[in-house]
């Protein structure tokens, strides 16, 4: 007979983070559909239709085309690089899933045993999410030394320049939201905005907007695809990948654009809160939801929030041309990082002058 | 079996070969990336002393900051050749009496502490690491904080100053 105590200290966070893992692989799959599916509705085209009904099964026989194909390592490349490169990318991308809260109303019963809606509520959340995703870069930085060409080369050194210079207003950015919660880690960020009685994203209007651009810059796309820029670049740093590694690529991508969907939920739109949470009367907002299952309408509400901010990832996409290269440096110095300090400073002096 | 301590000597193991590997590969690209697994096993080693913040800070600011700017700099001169060592007879003695100075302190500071003996666990704060340190580092800490800042503001005008192209 197994113990409790293994039960408790392993079987269950195990479960979860593969529930979790399979869930967000299925996401990722669809994302490339709904990808495809709303371009194509922007640009007045015929979206994929041919596999499976209204093209349903298009993931699925994506997945067995990408399986299938030749695995390719090109006869100059630094084979254990270009190998570790694409698995580099994928860990923390996946790795960041384990903090973000996707319900809340505390922990529900499985069997008689407690289990939370998410992996691990760590008292320093944030900074362990910007921890985790600095290290994505490496894994596009990597690939494109280690494919020893030209092109994957400049993709790569493009995409350091930009990642490191993102990654300062991407920090500072959410230092207002820590100021005003008081806390850092996810979990008591959303409570945080329950008591407050409103959203971040109203007072955090300018940290928001700064996260966000931040955050497409971040994970690599449109308008800021600099790395992988077709038009200059072949494809970038992922130009010698193909198969598998080249899936891999892509899934780290889509899980970074998700992770930080979620993040923008959690943050600054009220994660599994439905709209006015403290309205008694708008109960009905729940759709009756809660009486089926009572943590469903957290998840509900979470899935639904993250999936407007992806679609405005994908509305982005649909809207604007590729930033030239030097345009987005000056984006990213002149007006990011002194808007977010900006931010900073204001939002300090608001709390400080309220506290009083 | 206790598990945090087998879990500290896997990442204990892991930093000491990344190290090692890191100062005996030729390529530079390689010895980036296993000083990279030097700062993510000591980082890891941080979480299991109860440090959770050090640990997001050792990742976000050496693994995730410095190392990536290393990188980037080996791979925009990309050394094909490593160069032989041609310092001479009196940098040679100079790095070697620095490195044994050096060697001397640490050697001296793990001598004093309890090295080994107390138990390796500090106790973590109640209220969590975050809201602790920002504390200390703004009341009894706040002087030698300060010099800091003021110390990478130098470094950083010297930095515009010396990539500033001449008039």
């Amino acid at each position: 007979m197994i113990s409790d105590n293994i039960i408790r200290n392993f079987i269950i966070p195990l479960t979860q983070v593969l529930v979790i893992l399979g869930v967000a692989s299925g996401a990722v799959a669809y994302m490339t559909l709904v990808e495809r599916k709303i371009l194509a509705f922007m640009q007045l085209r015929l979206s994929p239709r041919r596999v499976g009904p209204h093209g349903l099964l298009q993931p699925i026989a994506d997945g067995i085309k990408l399986l299938l194909k030749e695995d390719i390592t090109p006869d100059k490349a630094d084979r254990i690089l270009f190998t570790l490169a694409p698995i580099v990318t994928v860990i923390p991308a996946f790795t960041a899933l384990a903090v973000i809260p996707f319900s809340g109303g505390g922990t529900f019963q499985i069997f008689g045993y407690q289990v939370t809606p998410w992996i691990a509520d760590v008292n320093v959340g944030l900074v362990f999410l910007l921890a985790i995703s600095s290290l994505g870069i490496y894994g596009i930085m990597l690939g494109g030394w280690a494919s020893n060409s030209k092109y994957p080369m400049l993709g790569a050194l493009r995409s350091a320049a930009q990642m490191v210079s993102y990654e300062v207003p991407f920090g500072f950015s959410i230092i207002g939201v820590m100021m005003l919660s008081g806390t850092a880690s996810m979990v008591g960020i959303v409570e945080a905005q329950r008591e407050a009685h409103v959203w971040y994203f109203l007072p955090q209007i300018f940290g928001l907007f700064v996260f966000f651009v931040s955050g497409v810059a971040e994970t690599n796309r449109l308008p800021f695809d600099l790395p992988e820029a077709e038009a200059e670049l072949v494809a970038g740093f992922h130009t010698e990948y193909t198969g598998m590694k080249f899936a891999l690529y892509m899934l780290a991508e889509y899980t970074s654009m998700i992770v930080v969907a979620s993040i923008v939920t959690t943050l600054f739109f009220g994660g599994w809160l439905r709209p006015f949470p403290n309205v008694e009367a708008l109960g009905f907002l729940n759709l009756g939801l809660d009486r089926i299952h009572p943590v469903l309408p957290g998840y509900f509400w979470f899935l639904l929030k993250t999936f407007l901010v992806l679609f405005v990832y994908l509305w982005l996409r649909g809207t604007f041309p590729r930033y030239r290269y030097d345009q987005l440096m000056r984006l990213g110095w002149y007006w990011m990082i002194p808007l977010s300090i900006m931010n900073v400073i204001v939002t300090g002096g608001v709390v400080l002058l309220l506290r009083r | 079996m206790d598990w945090g301590l087998a879990i500290f000597y896997f990442f204990a193991a892991l930093a000491v070969v990344g190290g090692v590997m890191m100062i005996t590969r030729k390529n530079a690209v390689h010895a980036a990336v296993y000083l990279v697994l030097t700062f993510v096993s000591v980082a890891a080693i941080y979480i299991i002393l109860g440090a959770e913040f050090l640990f997001a800070v050792q990742v976000l600011v050496y693994a995730g900051g410095i190392m990536v700017l290393f990188l980037f700099v080996i791979m925009l001169v990309n050394l094909e050749e490593p160069r032989r060592f041609s310092g001479g007879r009196l940098r040679l003695m100079t790095s070697a009496v620095v490195t044994l100075l050096l060697f001397g302190m640490l050697a001296r500071l793990f001598a004093r502490s309890d090295g080994g003996h107390a138990p390796i666990v500090a106790a973590p704060a109640a209220e969590g690491n975050l809201q602790l340190v920002g504390a200390l580092l703004f009341t009894d800490y706040l002087l030698p904080f300060e010099v800091v800042s003021v110390l990478l503001l130098v470094a950083m005008i010297g930095a515009i100053v010396l990539g500033r192209p001449r008039a």
